[in-house]
């Protein structure tokens, strides 16, 4: 939040260069292939599920999260564009994501450990 | 300082004029800085959910629990359609920006099918599990698991009609690459309906009860 | 989406506007006018605001005959004004009331009508949003208290309203329904508004006014918003499993079947305390206006200030167990929660040194305005300071549930918000309506409100201390608690009296104000923009929009040091001030959707209570209002002026046409 105190008002032509860095997408390529690899982290999770071809053993439940969170994380930065646009929007979410995540996770274990 | 400064001059009055949507504050567009706070809000609501099913996860009650009757595969299929609408929907915005108008249709069409699949897919998880015992009311983790699925498949399907709103408004001829934003912003919410997938996927279906 | 605009206000001046519109040959769209018909369209944030203030100050008298129902019958022992069952719906609608239907929207008006002109914009991101909001509030409120007539009475569980009370098994009337669905309306009206809000502040400032330099009466409310912003969705995941319990038998709280009743509370009260910040920082900020003003000295440590209501609004999520101490949450939660709300009495107890600081060697004036903001700081201190004795859980182990905690939160509520927000009323009263209210009127009404709040709710604290419980319809003699009850009542009659006095100041300064001479755009040589453009403030608020070069702007338009360092007039107002006169703003349409919009809301409610059919019908209604809605364009980017023709195109014989300016 507090980086856009130091934005001024911008001339309209500024503004307008601002827009073309601002929109400069990636192609439909890069997409693509982010999918590619959204396909496949999804392929291992589910491969997860058959027990019988490989036992994750105790590695099991910190490797689901963690492909989870790239998952997120590819969806986000590259679909919903975090990465090409301004930081501002990002915050918003993060803001509410942290603190989502920080107080149900209080929650959720006051009521399982902190008796 | 005297009076002057208050009176602005003359090239900021134009440049205050509304016509050009980067004339904010921080050079970024209004609706677009609003889907991003009202997203930051939805985590709070979806966090909501997903912690109340997942502390009352095995509280059956004595009876089926929805762990009990998770189709895995099933679900696979269907969380990997919603995964890829996620790509159909940032290939219709990046068609419409480009002013491709037919293409974008066709991506939005195709996006609001995949998310069509996926919500009769959740229409027919509900059936099979009321089938096999696992019914609302139920017990605790049954009402918890309905509530927030229920509650995401209505978001999805929201969803679907905002795409298929555009979807007409491009037969129309209305949706220009003008209106791009408009693209954006409804793929905003259709790609964060899709990560609280990819987290209710993992966190609810994946990892094993106990 | 649909239902926001899509680029943002048209702020310079335009030639002559045209609004003319009729989008699905339903309503003609509306023009801004003066009728009445005109505030139900209106989108300008200046009469939302108003719409805000006027409503919330209606429900204050509800929620105040529900108070004296309250002490009278706990004005002696064994009172009989209630019965058992009635005292509780009572005292439960009472609290929701005054926090949801009086507090929040008293607040909301304040942040309406200041926001956009503390920051030199000419309305809010989203007008049509805004009026949304507003509607949305009002169809809950209304809602709400329906429950008395067709409900079966008023919700009886409690402001909480904590599980299992609020199972059918013990509240078997609608009440707990209507509050359930009444409350996740109000969310969704305050959830909205806290986005066009927080958009506002970010994205509409005026140049040069960066974040540092907003009024710190923007700063807490923006802060506010962001706390609606995130805990509203909380509550409103609570109320929904509430209402799936009670209206569709699911078994979120039904301890028979496994269910845990502490998820309500935690879910209440994560929400919970970060709303009692959402209920004082706007007071705060209030009060950090007019301390400076009437002590001539710009506000101490502006920095600390900000930062500490950030504080303040961060830690506010930390803390929430505080209020479930004895629910049999462990040691260790007790513990650590503990020692959180010990710590944010810390940025809190900043803010108190710093209006302090500010008052210190300043010039002071006493005015009726800064009466109420001093006596803010005095008993908001008071309530926090008992606060501080519940942080310590033995302590509260005490406390919890009886009177000293309604004495508590009553101080720094009543203490805190109420006679800020009073302080706010007095002091922007000339900038809103062009007359101001009457001092000496306003005197009579500081002290006898003061008076009297501090007589029903300073015994509270003994009475508490004394073992008489919260929530009791009644109690036995004997007990000692006779003396102090009898004094809480008479207090209450006091305070009912200074209303009055202040609903007759309303009247009678409004009725003076043609004899008087007109306060004039800044009546109390204050700091901050509004006071630089007339009173009351023309529609387009600014005649042209202000350059802003430093923190309390406005006040260094009109002041400078001298070679001496001395500060000197250096133009009068009536140089400085804006004239008003501007003509030809662009200024957005108002438009009847957001009203349509709002009233499908409470059919829907209605329809999940008695009948789901009522409940299609409201939510067809509001679907196709949205559809309108979206389908009304504000203005069109690249066809502003012509784009009118354009529509009209698919919509022919429109008989607007004709009455068209152009
Ligand atoms: C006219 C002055 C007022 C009087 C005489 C008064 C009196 C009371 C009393 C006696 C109770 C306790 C009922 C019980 O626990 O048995 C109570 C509860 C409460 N009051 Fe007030 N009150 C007043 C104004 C306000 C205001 C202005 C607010 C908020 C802005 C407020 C908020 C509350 C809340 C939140 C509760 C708790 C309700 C509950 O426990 O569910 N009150 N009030
Ligand atoms: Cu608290």
């Amino acid at each position: 939040m507090s980086d856009t105190a130091t934005s001024e008002h911008s001339e309209p032509d500024t503004a307008a260069e601002h827009h073309d860095t601002e929109h400069a997408h990636p192609s439909d390529w890069a997409y693509v292939k982010i999918a590619v690899v959204l396909a496949v982290i999804t392929a291992l999770e589910v491969f997860t599920y058959f027990e019988s071809v490989v036992d994750w053993g105790v590695a099991l439940v910190p490797s689901l999260i963690f492909m989870m969170i790239v998952k997120f994380y590819l969806v986000a930065t590259w679909f919903m564009h975090l990465r090409f646009d301004s930081k501002l929007f990002g915050r918003m979410f993060t803001a509410g994501l942290i603190l989502a995540v920080g107080v149900y996770l209080v929650t959720l274990t006051v009521f399982e450990f902190w008796v | 300082m005297s009076a002057e400064p208050l009176v602005a001059d003359h090239a900021h009055e134009v440049s205050d004029h509304g016509h050009d949507p980067h004339a904010t504050t921080t050079g970024l567009s209004h609706i677009k800085l609003a889907m991003w706070v009202f997203l930051g809000s939805e985590c709070l609501l979806f966090g909501g959910l997903i912690s109340t099913y997942l502390l009352y996860k095995t509280r059956g009650n004595g009876r089926t629990l929805p762990t009990d009757v998770f189709d895995i595969p099933f679900t696979s299929v269907s969380s990997f359609v919603l995964l890829m609408s996620s790509l159909t929907m940032v290939l219709a915005l990046s068609a419409v920006s480009r002013g491709e108008a037919e293409a974008g249709r066709t991506w939005l069409l195709a996006t609001a099918l995949l998310g069509g699949v996926f919500v009769g897919g959740q229409v027919y998880e509900f059936t099979a599990f009321v089938r096999e015992g696992v019914a609302f009311t139920t017990n605790p983790a049954s009402s918890a698991f309905f509530t927030l699925t229920g509650f995401h498949g209505v978001h999805v399907s929201l969803g679907i009609v905002m795409l298929m709103s555009l979807f007409v408004a491009s037969v129309k001829g209305k949706l220009t690459q003008r209106n791009a934003e408009t693209v954006e912003i409804v793929g905003l919410y259709w790609h964060f309906v899709d990560i609280v997938w990819i987290f209710i996927f993992t966190v609810i279906y994946l990892i094993p009860a106990d | 989406m649909a239902i926001t605009e899509k680029t943002p206000l048209e702020l310079g001046p335009g030639d002559t506007a045209r609004y003319a519109e009729r989008p699905l040959g339903v309503f003609t769209r509306p023009q801004e006018g003066r009728g009445w018909r005109d505030w139900l369209s209106t989108v300008d944030h200046k009469r939302i605001g108003i719409l805000y203030g006027a409503s919330a100050m209606f429900f204050f008298l509800v929620g105040g005959v529900e108070a004296l129902l309250i002490r009278l019958q706990l004005a002696a022992p064994e009172g009989s004004v209630l019965g058992a069952d009635v005292y509780n719906q009572v005292y439960t609608m009472h609290g929701v009331t005054m926090v949801f239907l009086f507090i929040m929207p008293l607040a909301a008006a304040f942040a309406n009508y200041f926001i956009p002109l503390q920051i030199g914009a000419r309305d809010v991101a989203f007008p049509r949003l805004n009026a949304l909001s507003y509607w949305i509030w009002l169809s809950g409120a209304i809602f709400l208290n329906t429950s008395w007539i067709v409900g079966g009475g008023g919700a009886d569980c409690g402001w909480f309203c904590y599980s299992t009370n609020s199972g059918v098994a013990f509240s078997p009337s609608h009440g707990v329904d209507f509050y359930a669905i009444g409350l996740q309306i109000l969310g969704i009206a305050s959830l909205v508004s806290s986005v066009n809000l927080i958009v506002t502040c970010l994205n509409m400032r005026a140049p040069g006014m960066t974040l540092m330099r907003m009024p710190v009466l923007t700063w807490m409310l923006l802060i506010t918003q962001f706390l609606l912003l995130f805990a509203l969705p909380v509550i409103t995941v609570a109320l929904f499993l509430l209402m799936f319990d009670r209206l569709f038998d699911a078994q979120f709280f039904n301890p028979d079947a496994g269910a845990d009743p502490l998820l309500w509370q935690h879910l209440f009260w994560i929400f919970g305390h970060p709303e009692v910040y959402i209920i004082i920082l706007p007071a705060f900020g209030v009060v950090s206006e007019i301390i400076p003003t009437f002590s001539r000295k710009p506000l101490f440590g502006y920095e600390f200030m900000v930062f500490s209501g950030i504080a303040i609004g961060f830690m506010g999520w930390g803390v929430w167990a505080h209020h479930m101490f004895v629910s049999g949450i462990g040691p260790i939660s007790v513990a650590a929660f503990s020692l959180s709300t010990m710590f944010i009495a810390v940025p809190t107890g900043v803010k108190v040194l710093n209006w302090l600081a500010t008052m210190w060697g300043g010039k002071l004036r006493f005015t009726v305005a800064m009466k109420f903001a001093v006596a803010t700081v005095a008993m908001f201190t008071i309530g926090g300071l008992s606060g501080v004795t519940h942080s310590v859980a033995p302590a509260d182990t005490q406390q919890t549930d009886t009177y000293y905690i309604v004495a508590h939160f009553h101080y720094v509520i009543f203490g805190g918000g109420v006679l800020g927000l009073f302080a706010g009323l007095y002091f922007w009263w000339p900038k809103v309506w062009g007359h101001f209210l009457n001092e000496r009127l306003g005197n009579w009404n500081f002290w006898i409100m003061l008076v009297g709040f501090n007589l029903t709710f300073g015994p509270m604290h003994i009475l508490g201390l004394q073992g008489m419980s919260r929530r009791i319809d009644t109690y036995a003699r004997g007990y000692g608690f006779e003396f102090w009850n009898m004094a809480a009542t008479v207090g209450s009659l006091l305070i009912a009296v200074s209303v009055l006095i202040f609903m007759w100041n309303v009247v009678k300064s409004k009725r003076d104000a043609p004899h008087l001479p007109p306060p004039g755009p800044d009546p109390w040589d204050a700091r901050s923009l509004e006071w630089s453009i007339p009173s009351p403030v023309p529609t387009h608020n600014f005649d042209t929009v202000p350059q802003v070069h430093g923190r309390d702007e406005w006040w260094h338009t009109k002041y400078a040091e001298n070679d001496e360092g001395q500060v000197v007039r250096v133009a009068t107002t009536e140089e400085a001030a804006q004239t008003g006169e501007a003509t030809g703003v662009h200024l957005p349409s108002p438009s009847f959707w957001p009203l349509a919009v709002a009233v499908g809301l409470p059919l829907i409610g209605y329809g999940l209570i008695f009948n789901l059919w009522l409940a299609l019908v409201g939510a067809l209604l509001t679907i196709a209002s949205l559809y309108s809605w979206a389908m009304e364009p504000v203005d069109d980017p690249d066809a502003a002026h012509d784009h009118h023709e354009e529509h009209h195109e698919d919509d022919d014989a429109d008989p607007d046409e004709e009455s068209d300016p152009r």
